[in-house]
């Protein structure tokens, strides 16, 4: 699995004021549960993304705590109403102290 | 990836021998949550406040053909302005050997107190879905799913 995990994002680059929109995320991750283990039978450690926090113009809007029964490579889509421009930041926490970052702007008419 | 080379090939030896026994005979190996323990990491989060049932839409399909990625789409119905909204979301499976699957923690911001993403599960298993509103309200709802290949790698 790639060393290093890619975000993508889906925002839409416009929407009207009071418009709900839908926000939906990915990442690259292989998402070890800790529960596997390797050929020689020893239990390959859990290494997940815990923590998924997306926040608009720096205010948290929403968060997912996630286990390890979350599967690979994790989806999370969420909604939020648009009031005005900005920018959203996604960050992804890693078991190992790794953060991932993302950025997408939305621009409110 | 020869992880992956090996899960594809115990798959085939599944596919193959193509009976539940065989999955059966394979799942137990693990120490598995139940009912309990998830009783018991609500009980952790709310203690003995009551579960009421309503508002909330559990999304998830009867039968999944693979356990490794099963879709879960939750909603909650709520106005979500700043003094009525859905503040948390935990889901649990009462079959994984670990019964947490995620936790959300929604804020007005969000509108609508909707979020989507992908689980692994290990058996067929109930999942439970207990949300808190912002007033201190907590309901609750349950929903199996017939798991057909399990998706915790062995």
């Amino acid at each position: 699995m790639a060393a290093n995990p890619t975000p993508r994002v889906r925002v839409p680059a416009k929407a009207t004021k009071g418009e709900m929109i839908e926000v939906k995320t990915l990442i690259s991750h292989e998402m070890e549960s800790g529960q596997r283990k390797d050929s020689a039978g020893k239990t390959i450690p859990r290494k997940i993304i815990n923590k998924f926090t997306a926040a608009f113009n720096g205010k948290t809007v929403f968060e997912a705590d996630w286990f390890a029964a979350i599967s690979a490579n994790p989806y999370q889509a969420f909604f939020f109403k648009a009031q005005e421009s900005g920018e959203f930041t996604f960050t992804w926490k890693d078991d190992d102290g790794s953060e991932y970052t993302a950025k997408a702007k939305l621009a409110v008419a | 990836m020869p992880s992956m080379l090996r899960d594809g090939s115990r798959r085939d030896v599944l596919a193959a021998g193509g009976l539940a026994a065989l999955a059966a005979l394979l799942a137990p190996r693990m120490a598995l949550a139940d009912e309990k323990a998830v009783e018991a990491e609500i009980k952790k989060l709310y203690g003995e406040k009551k579960l009421e049932s309503g508002r909330i839409k559990l999304d998830v399909p009867q039968i999944a053909e693979n356990g490794l990625v099963v879709p879960i789409n939750v909603e909650i119905e709520s106005t979500m302005t700043a003094d009525d909204y859905v503040k948390a979301v935990h889901v649990f499976a009462d079959g994984n050997p670990q019964p947490g699957i995620v936790s959300y923690r929604f804020t007005p911001e969000c509108g609508k107190a909707a979020a989507a993403t992908r689980m692994r599960l290990a058996q067929t298993q109930n999942i439970v879905c207990v949300a808190e509103m912002s007033d201190g309200k907590l309901y609750s709802t349950k929903s199996e799913v017939k798991v057909t290949i399990g998706g915790c790698g062995g």
